[in-house]
């Protein structure tokens, strides 16, 4: 592994070696390394690009790492996995990935990830999205996330781009039975010319759900973001949307939260903000003795935290 | 320490400081008068967040008139809000790291944190947002400006909203900046209790200068003069003089 590809791992998935655990890394469109464990195992799907990770019922305090890392302009993929999280299970999931772009042909990764999680299992799933390099060609992602929650399940979801991808479209879908939770926070940054268009919609079909969907978004320069938040209450349960957005210089995003109830025991809730950074934030800071830029910075670093 | 001269202040054809000039070289300074007196402005102008119209602000002898709000935070002035901002994603121990650099330590950001009567195992990764009650807010602000032990350290009204806390800990705070740095101290304030242990008071009244002197001789006059500051003419016995402060 070189130095670009070592850094695009430390940047996606915060890697500077092998990691402990179940992983599989795949760069360039290969399979690079993987290791398997007692109760996680990763199988090559047969049919198609991609992986199948299959997770044992009872599995407690594993992790899996499946980190995606292009460094060959020109380079395209689509890419499916899939994870089968059995019963009773508490696991970290790492995804994420880097593009590294210094040539003049567009590099893409596109990727389905869908997860089965089962009965009372926890999942928190980790994704990072990021992009690089002095190229003409641009750096596209394009990720697809499908959860199914079985009844008494819970999974969190910490996704962003944290800069650097020219385009993307990501889209969440979510299917939760009763008694499920849901935590999504999504982040995303954008600057230059770049687009982003984010939408994550949850369908609440068991009574006792409960969701909260938090997207923060920052669009700099001339870059433009579309956020839609979407949920459906169709059954007893509660869920919060919540999209906060930060524009600067000629940015510009559109937030468009959605709300369905069709069950009158369903309590939803949806907030959305968009604005520059308040004037007494930066002077709050300034009189810390930070300059203008640099409380900018850290009041960004915070908001997409 | 501290010279002001000539400070004028004007918005929208409304004089809100009329020609102050004064030299602040006490420790501890209280600013007092009545609401819409031009107080806030006064610090505002002394941390550089609003601009005189005319006049200048001297700093140790160098002019600081144009010098941007940074800039005077690092040659050693502090500011403590009066409405203590929100933050979304900031955390406690953010905020208090660029305040005082040794706050990363657990040790030390608890010690700071204790002294406005807050636990920092509570508080140190709580976001600096609405979840925070306004009085909570307001401790944190008080405490990241005294953490940050400065030359000169402006507070404007730091006993507004500090809800159930007591107020003998946020007069020891003054107390322990006053004994633990050698920097000097001005204080908003409308309570006679932070105006006891004050050396000197600057009483302003529609913009103007009115009294600067020692305590005991503006407090005995603004209390004869009477209307502009009744809320000064509290009830209750006058409380005892701070140890240290004298």
């Amino acid at each position: 592994m070189d130095s670009i590809q070592k850094n695009l791992l430390h940047e996606v998935a915060a890697l500077d070696a092998l990691p402990q655990g179940a992983y599989n890394i795949r760069s360039n469109g290969q399979s690079t390394a993987r290791n398997t464990t007692a109760n996680i195992d990763i199988v090559t799907k047969a049919d198609k690009p991609g992986i199948d990770i299959i997770i044992k019922p009872g599995t407690k305090n594993e992790s899996v790492h499946i980190p995606v890392i292009i460094s060959e302009s020109g380079l395209k993929e689509m890419v499916y996995n899939d994870f089968f999280i059995g019963e009773d299970c508490d696991v970290t999931i790492i995804a994420g990935c880097g593009i590294s772009n210094c040539g003049d042909q567009d590099s893409r990764h596109d990727g389905i990830h869908q997860f089965f999680v089962g009965k009372n299992s926890k999942v928190r799933y980790v994704e990072r999205h990021y992009g690089e390099g002095t190229g003409t060609g641009k750096r596209l992602m394009n990720p697809a996330t499908v959860v199914e929650l079985e009844p008494g399940s819970a999974m969190q979801l910490e996704t962003s781009q944290i800069g650097g991808v020219d385009d993307t479209i990501r889209t969440t879908r979510a299917t939760m039975k009763e008694n499920t939770t849901l935590i999504i926070h999504d982040k995303i940054l954008t600057n230059l010319d770049q687009k982003a268009v984010a939408e994550i919609e949850v369908a609440m079909n068991g009574d006792g759900g409960s969701c909260d969907i938090v997207s923060r978004g920052v669009a700099k320069d001339n870059s433009y973001q579309e956020v839609v938040l979407g949920i459906d209450g169709n059954a007893a349960c509660s869920g919060h949307a919540e999209c906060d957005s930060i524009i600067m210089d000629h940015g510009v995003i559109l937030a468009t939260p959605r709300l369905k109830a069709s069950n009158v025991e369903a309590s939803l809730i949806h907030e959305a903000a968009i604005g520059k950074i308040a004037g007494d934030q930066l002077m709050k800071l300034m009189t810390l003795g930070l300059t203008e830029k640099e409380a900018e910075e850290t009041i960004i670093q915070g908001f997409l935290r | 320490m501290l010279e002001l001269q000539n400070i004028c202040y004007t918005v929208d054809g409304k004089e809100i400081l009329k020609d102050i000039s004064l030299t602040i070289e006490d420790r501890f300074v209280a600013v007092t008068g009545p609401n819409g007196s031009g107080k806030s402005t006064l610090l505002k102008i002394i941390m550089g967040i609003l601009k005189p119209t005319s006049g200048r602000v001297l700093f140790d002898g160098q002019d600081i008139t144009d010098m941007p709000v940074n800039e005077r935070a690092n040659l050693g002035i502090s500011y403590a809000f009066q409405q203590p901002v929100h933050f979304k994603g900031l955390r406690v121990k953010d905020i208090l790291e660029l305040a005082n650099k040794d706050a990363r330590s657990f040790n030390k950001a608890c010690k700071i944190l204790s002294d406005v009567g807050l636990c920092a195992k509570d508080y140190i990764f709580r976001e600096l947002n609405a979840t925070l009650s306004g009085g909570e807010m307001k401790r944190i602000e008080i405490a990241m400006t005294a953490a940050r032990g400065s030359k000169l350290s402006l507070f404007d009204e730091p006993e507004a909203g500090i809800d159930l806390w007591s107020f003998q800990s946020l007069i020891h705070i003054f107390e322990n900046l006053y004994q633990k740095t050698s920097g000097s101290i001005v204080i908003i304030s409308h309570q006679e209790r932070i105006l006891a242990i004050a050396d000197k008071i600057i009483y302003l009244k529609d913009g103007e200068g009115v009294l600067y002197d020692d305590r005991d001789k503006v407090l005995s006059a603004i209390n004869i003069v009477g209307p502009g500051c009744a809320i000064l003419n509290e009830k209750g016995p006058r409380p005892e003089k701070a140890k240290g402060v004298d």
